[in-house]
């Protein structure tokens, strides 16, 4: 009973979709960022099952450690902001960050 | 040689009161300039070298020909007789023979008359000219303007006259505007608005720099060579007379009186300008010598016409012109216009004692001696241009003048009026005798005139100056007492201008130049005896002339003082007012020394126009015939003894009247007031000359103010108005479309920004599900439209 691809690529769409799903339900900011780390994960289980599945090669792998690097970096991006957001405004709900309302 | 010399000294004193104008008027700081005299002796020593000049030229010219002019008048007798029978030796060429030694002279510039050629054109030019240019204007193709000069005896002459009197006058000056030198002067004639006296700062200074301006122009004017050069000093000198008229700007009747000298002047100027341009087209040139030389006259002194009353002249620059007899006629017509103006004639006299409003030297120098006398000048030396209609009218103006202006003198009683009216006399009287074809007979009568009316001018100022500024007759009376040299020296001038004499023994100036103007008066109307009306005019005149002067005389120096206070206060004038006085005196008495074989009337004589020494005979049945030399001789004595009684009997009537207490002059006054109103409201031509032109002037006027006011100013105003409407409806216009276009599109562009700004919620869900479902949107398209 050896997993195909699709298996994989399956897992990946399910993170994906989660990660999705808490980006644009959550309203509080860190759990925005949580989904976008589900996000990116479910990318590079894409990346890593196509790398072992096709001619891909180690290549895939390499990617999603740019991948992982790339995330942490945004993560710390975006928690800086986040700290930022809440020293001006003593909250991080999303919500109440409409000042670039038109 | 002797041209140069006398062209040099001639306009060296032609230059210096120029020269003195500019320092008078610019040197000098102005406390200097106002109170101390030295602009005073500058103008008098400009003047004064101008006179040394004069004379020093007048002796060269003298030497040189060895006062060849002078042998003249017994030569002129025998040459005539010749000239009778026709033979060759006739009287110009004559005189060649005769003076060969003059005639040889290298200098002599025009040339005789050849008379060995029969039928040819005579030369007019008087014998012994220097003429020439100084300096070169313009050149149009074969005309030129240029500054040229005219050096003959009567120039020599006019410069010596013109500048001993101009030095007297300027001396005098000195003394009688003394009371100019000073930082306020007060003007007892002038008002200003409120009522009072005008104070103003003293004007000695101008006075003589406008007196050197004025010698200069007149000078200019002597000097000239081309008749245009003459117009151009002619107005020079109206300027100048203008601006002395009016030296005492701030009073009203000055500043009238120099714009009635000036305008009429103009209106004279005007004829004038008519002849300079018939001139101009017709002869092509303006220079006396070439214009004397182009008009052809035949042996009998006739000009010549064709049988369409054409002559035929060839212009400078070689074209042979035929001018019709009839412009000839305007052309001397309307350059003798000028004269009537400048020379106070009948119709435009009215200016010249309405010039009284000068200072007194202003009216010795310019309103007798000299600027009036221009005029005079100016027929004599245009004459030979002058055709024998013009001649005749020359007479008639001049013999109208002269009575007129001698009737009105009798009645006046300003001191200086009776002068002026004098002096429009005496200026009819050369009127005359240039009409009649007495050449010399009218300019002497000039020069002797200027000396005695200056000095009569200048004694009048003395008398002025001495009843501290009273200037009216019936206020004075018995002076002679108080300013003896005055009152004598005026009875030398008012001898002289009666013309009496005692026949052999002794005569002053005015015998002798009177006398030679009615004998040629006298033989022009034997040759034509339809023009009496030319002798008896003059004759009874003398008699006027000597009862009017004498009366001033009396009137002014003996019986009894008429006004104790201004007796009272009355004295002799200092000595650079007196001095003058006795320096004329003797001129004004014995210039004409000799009569018609004098130093005087010889000199002039020698400048005569070649065609008059002849006569004319009259070309025609009916025609005018100008009487010669020989007949004028004839009838002199005749002359001679009639002007003399006339004269006599003037005199001895003034003396009756003014001199013993006869009569009483109220009651005359009273009897004779009809005339006497006519007279003393000067003939009535002021007021005639309102009407005629004043008032219709006055009415066009008002005629074109109110068609100013009423019609233009309407149009103006219902444009303005229309202008008015149309601004309005633009502004509508503009607002409504031109900005609501702008508006609307603004707003358009306002309103869907403001509909675009829905999109931006701020909600940060939001744009994450936008993100989301633009990807899952993006895959959707690409996987359907490309499934590979």
């Amino acid at each position: 009973m050896d997993p195909t691809l699709s298996k994989y690529l399956m897992i990946g769409a399910v993170l994906f979709v989660c990660g999705v799903i808490c980006m644009a339900t959550k309203r509080n900011a860190i759990g925005i960022l949580m989904g976008v780390e589900l996000v990116l994960n479910g990318a590079n289980v894409n990346l890593v099952a196509f790398s072992h599945y096709t001619t891909l090669g180690i290549d895939g792998q390499i990617y999603s450690l740019f991948v992982i690097v790339l995330a942490a970096a945004e993560a710390a991006i975006a928690l800086a902001i986040a700290l930022n957001f809440y020293n001006n405004h003593l909250t991080i709900d999303v919500d109440r960050a409409n000042k670039l309302k038109g | 040689m002797v041209g140069e010399t006398l062209k040099y000294l001639l306009v060296t004193a032609w230059l210096l009161p120029l020269l003195g104008f500019f320092v008078e008027m610019l040197w000098g700081r102005k406390g200097d300039r106002t109170t101390t005299k030295w602009p005073a002796w500058c103008a008098v020593g400009c003047i004064g070298a101008g006179f040394l000049c004069s004379f020093t030229a007048l002796m060269t010219w003298g030497s040189d020909t060895g006062w060849a002019v002078l042998d003249k008048p017994a030569e002129h007798l025998e040459g005539h007789d010749d000239h009778d029978e026709g033979e060759h030796g006739h009287g110009e060429h004559g005189h060649a023979a005769d003076h060969a030694s003059v005639a040889d002279a290298p200098w002599q510039l025009t040339s005789l008359p050849d008379a060995d050629e029969s039928g040819d054109a005579e030369h007019t030019v008087g014998q012994l000219v220097h003429h020439g240019t100084l300096y070169t204007l313009a050149t149009f193709g074969g005309l030129s303007v240029s500054i040229d000069y005219y050096i003959d005896s009567l120039t020599l002459v006019m410069f010596t006259m013109v500048t001993l009197i101009a030095t007297c006058i300027h001396l005098f000056a000195i003394g009688y505007m003394s009371d100019e030198l000073t930082e306020e002067y007060v003007d007892h004639s002038a008002h200003t608005a409120d009522g009072k006296h005008v104070h103003r700062q003293g004007r000695f200074y101008r006075f003589f720099a406008f007196l050197s301006l004025f010698c200069f122009s007149m000078l200019g004017l002597v000097l000239a060579g081309n008749i245009f050069q003459v117009f151009v000093f002619w107005e020079l000198v109206g300027i100048c007379s203008f601006l002395l008229i009016g030296f005492y700007t701030e009073r009203k009747t000055a500043s009238n009186a120099a714009n009635k000298a000036f305008i009429m002047n103009r209106v004279g100027d005007f004829g004038f300008l008519i002849g300079l341009m018939v001139v101009w087209t017709w002869f092509g040139t303006f220079q006396f010598a070439e214009l004397f030389e182009t008009l052809p006259r035949d042996a009998t002194g006739n000009i010549v016409a064709n049988e369409f009353d054409e002559v035929s002249v060839t212009a400078a620059g070689g074209d042979e012109k035929q001018i019709p007899y009839s412009l000839l006629v305007v052309a001397g017509l309307g350059v003798f216009a000028g004269c009537i103006g400048k020379s106070a004639q009948f119709p435009l006299q009215t200016w010249l004692p309405d010039a009284m409003e000068g200072p007194t030297p202003v009216s010795a120098l310019v309103h007798s001696a000299t600027m009036v006398a221009a005029g005079v000048y100016l027929v004599g030396r245009f004459y030979p241009m002058f055709v024998p209609e013009v001649l005749l009218t020359i007479a008639y103006i001049g013999a109208i003048t002269l009575f007129i202006a001698a009737t009105i003198a009798v009645v006046a009683t300003d001191i200086k009026k009776v002068l002026a009216f004098s002096t429009i006399s005496q200026l009819g009287y050369m009127m005359l005798g240039l009409g009649v074809f007495g050449w010399a007979a009218g300019l002497f009568h000039l020069i002797t005139h200027a000396f005695f009316k200056s000095l009569m001018f200048l004694c009048s100022g003395s008398v002025i100056h001495g009843c501290h500024h009273e200037q009216e007759m019936p206020k004075m009376g018995g002076l002679r007492k108080k300013m003896p040299v005055t009152a004598y020296t005026m009875l030398i001038g008012v001898i002289a201008i009666s013309g009496l004499s005692i026949p052999g023994v002794v005569a002053f100036s005015g015998y002798h130049s009177k006398d030679a103007i009615v004998a040629s008066a006298l033989a022009f109307i034997q040759a034509n005896p339809s023009h009496f009306l030319l002798f008896l005019l003059p004759l009874l005149t003398a008699g006027i002339t000597a009862f009017y002067m004498f009366r001033l005389w009396f009137f002014t120096f003996a019986g009894t003082p008429r006004d104790q206070h201004v007796y009272d206060h009355a004295h002799e004038s200092p000595w650079v007012m007196t001095a003058p006085l006795l320096i004329l005196a003797p001129f004004a008495a014995f210039c004409a020394l000799g009569g018609e074989s004098g130093f005087l009337y010889g000199m002039l004589q020698g400048s005569e126009p070649v065609h008059v020494a002849a006569g004319v005979p009259a070309v025609a049945e009916g025609a005018l015939a100008l009487p010669s030399h020989h007949a004028i001789h004839g009838v002199h004595a005749t002359a001679g003894l009639w002007a003399l009684v006339a004269a006599v009997a003037g005199t001895l009537l003034a003396y009756v009247l003014y001199g013993t207490n006869v009569v009483n002059l109220h009651d005359m006054k009273r009897q004779l007031s009809g005339i006497h109103g006519f007279l003393s409201s000067k003939w009535y031509f002021d007021e005639l000359y309102d009407a005629l032109f004043m008032k219709p002037m006055h009415q066009v006027a008002a005629l074109c103010a109110w068609f100013d006011r009423t019609i233009i100013d309407t149009v103006v105003h219902v444009a303005a108005k229309i202008v008015v409407v149309v601004s309005y409806w633009d502004r509508i216009i503009d607002e409504s479309l031109v900005d609501g276009l702008v508006n609307l599109v603004s707003r358009a562009t306002f309103s869907f920004g403001n509909s675009l700004k829905v999109v931006q919620t701020g909600r940060l869900r939001q744009y994450v599900m936008f993100i989301v479902v633009g990807v899952v949107a993006l895959f959707a398209v690409l996987f359907t439209t490309f499934p590979n």
